[in-house]
């Protein structure tokens, strides 16, 4: 017995990856996750690439399905952070399955570091899915320096920061795990209408873009527009800036709140009175 | 030795949700290696006492020890020493049993082989059936290995078998007597007599947050003191109580020529015992409430 109870346990980096290929899998194996998170970009893409063909928006040569593939970039990182998260770690609360990690001896740490290791790889294979469509389907160039991929990296990162968090967050504000979907997708459907992900942000009525304004899709959307799009286009914009600092302001703002009410709110247990 | 003699050290333990007490001063010691079983109907406080001691909730107040640690404040090295089977059962699980039990022994520093705790619940063929493809029964059996993958020392099992067919019931118990037989300190809870008889080697029964008995099996059947003695007279059923039936049916014998009709002597059974003392703690809340509304 002397000689078992030495043993060290495991590694912290052990069991975030462990923990990440069994958060993989659950994501990959679960049918409302692939069609509804994972591909739900990819289809509107090419669905409103069907539509609206190849028009050009004003007298830019910059067509519609190009403008679409920078907003079905954010609305990925938006669902693979926030929805997927909200909704199913609601109803693993709801299922007890949350209480039953909280039995084992996996740190918290190693739990959230796995999770949010899954949405970020998600979230690489959902873009590198969308940018092969645009690449192929609507003549998007990539960027060739490394200026626009810096404002790549950032702006994916602190999105899927912020949307990660408001996701936590927003699980434990939801009383009920089987709701959550039917909470969640009218309030994510919003903002894809009023962010500039499924129409054009300049052509919204301008209550509806100051509304979208506070939400981090808009800011998303109009990033990864500053990355895909060319340069010109800027002066298209509502502001007629990529207003990159407004937009690292914005997302690291959502970011900290969703992180505080993530942190003071969450529970492993559906009910808890400590 | 100690305090490290016992797994399980609960004083005055209590836990109230608003002006209700869920749990309403209990003491209790588990030795190591023992099969302790918490009895009690439905709402009895019995869940809430193990989660406390499980370390998931908070308790109101008392002084709680389990393997020398307070679960108010669980760490890893104690969760690694601890398993615990939970009430309730997810099948929305995508893992299959050995996935399950694999990710699961990943997590502890000595963890029992896998391919060994399949077959110690029978679920050997089952091994890659996903949650949704297994019966209730061998749902609850992968919930077991489950909470005995990381070898501990100490298991809490809360209400195993509820919903169980009587077979799968019976193949249940001979798994936990495998675990006890292993050393393995169990705490039990459940509402079913005959298990807490079968397994147990000691029984703490609980009815509204207070403990109302604690002995071992034999010493709670042996608290009946009376026994029945029923016959059929002019039609009717008669039963009667008795603490001396010998004398009893003397008696009844001096007063009945002939054959007496359907003349049986009954002694309680564990379940008189039980449902006696549940009773009771039901009478006084009763009259509590009464005297409460009088007032």
């Amino acid at each position: 017995m002397s000689a078992l109870e030495t043993r060290p346990s495991p590694s912290w980096r052990s069991l975030v990856a462990d923990r990440m290929v069994l958060e993989l899998k659950e994501f990959t194996r679960s049918r409302e996750q692939m069609i509804f998170i994972f591909a739900f970009p990819m289809i509107f893409l090419v669905l409103f690439g069907t539509i609206f063909g190849g028009q050009t928006l004003g007298d830019t040569d910059v067509t519609i399905s190009q403008y679409f593939l920078a907003g079905m970039i954010a609305t990925g990182i938006l669902n693979t952070g926030f929805q997927s998260l909200a909704i199913s770690l609601s109803i693993d609360r709801d299922e007890d399955v949350l209480k039953r990690i909280h039995a084992t001896p996996l740190p918290a740490t190693a739990y959230f570091t796995g999770k949010i290791a899954q949405v970020l790889l998600v979230s690489i294979a959902q873009i590198a899915i969308l940018l092969m469509l645009g690449v192929l389907l609507y003549d998007v160039a990539l960027p060739t320096d490394a200026g626009r991929w810096w404002t790549f990296t950032w702006v994916f990162l602190l999105g899927t920061a912020a949307s990660s968090a408001v996701g936590i967050a927003t699980s434990s504000l939801l009383r009920n795990g089987k709701a959550a979907s039917a909470i969640l997708t009218p309030v994510v459907l919003f903002l894809q209408f009023t962010s500039g992900v499924f129409f054009v942000f300049t052509q919204l009525p301008s209550y509806l873009q100051t509304v979208a304004e506070v939400f981090p899709l808009k800011w998303l959307a109009q990033g990864m527009r500053s990355v895909f799009l060319p340069e010109y286009f800027e002066t298209q914009e509502a502001s007629g800036s990529w207003e990159h600092p407004m937009t690292a302001v914005m997302l690291s703002a959502w970011f900290v709140i969703g992180l505080v009410v993530a942190v003071r709110t969450f529970r492993w247990m559906r009910s808890d009175d400590s | 030795m100690g305090m490290n003699d016992e797994a399980i050290q609960v004083t005055s333990l209590r836990k109230t949700y608003g002006d209700k007490h869920a749990v309403d001063g209990i003491d209790l010691e588990v030795h190591r290696g023992e099969v302790f079983a918490l009895l009690g109907p439905n709402g009895a406080g019995k869940s809430t006492a193990v989660e406390i001691l499980g370390g998931f909730r908070k308790r109101t107040a008392g002084e709680v020890t389990v393997l020398g640690v307070d679960p108010a404040h669980p760490t890893r090295q104690w969760r690694e020493r601890l398993g615990v089977m939970l009430q309730s059962t997810s099948a929305r699980s995508v893992l299959t049993a050995r996935e399950a039990l694999q990710h699961a022994a990943r997590l502890y520093p000595n963890p029992r082989d896998v391919d060994e705790s399949l077959a110690a619940v029978g679920l050997t063929e089952k091994a890659t059936a996903k949650p949704q493809l297994l019966s209730g029964g061998q749902r609850r059996r992968l919930e077991v290995a489950l909470a005995v993958i990381g070898n501990p020392e100490l298991v809490f099992l809360d209400e195993p078998t509820t919903g169980f067919d009587p077979e799968a019931r019976r193949q249940f118990w001979t798994l936990i007597e495998a675990l006890r037989d292993h050393g393995t300190t169990i705490l039990l809870t459940t509402h079913y007599l005959d298990e807490a008889d079968r397994l147990a080697d000691r029984i703490g029964i609980i009815a509204n947050g207070s403990m109302v008995a604690l002995d071992t099996p034999e010493g709670l059947r042996s608290r009946a003191t009376d026994a029945w003695v029923s016959w059929v007279e002019d039609g009717a059923t008669r039963r009667e109580p008795t603490p001396t039936p010998t004398a009893f049916l003397r008696d009844l014998l001096a007063r009945h020529d002939g054959e007496i009709p359907r003349l049986q002597i009954t002694h309680p059974s564990l379940e008189d015992v039980y449902l006696d003392l549940i009773g009771a703690s039901q009478a006084d809340l009763d009259a509590a409430a009464d005297e409460e509304v009088a007032a």
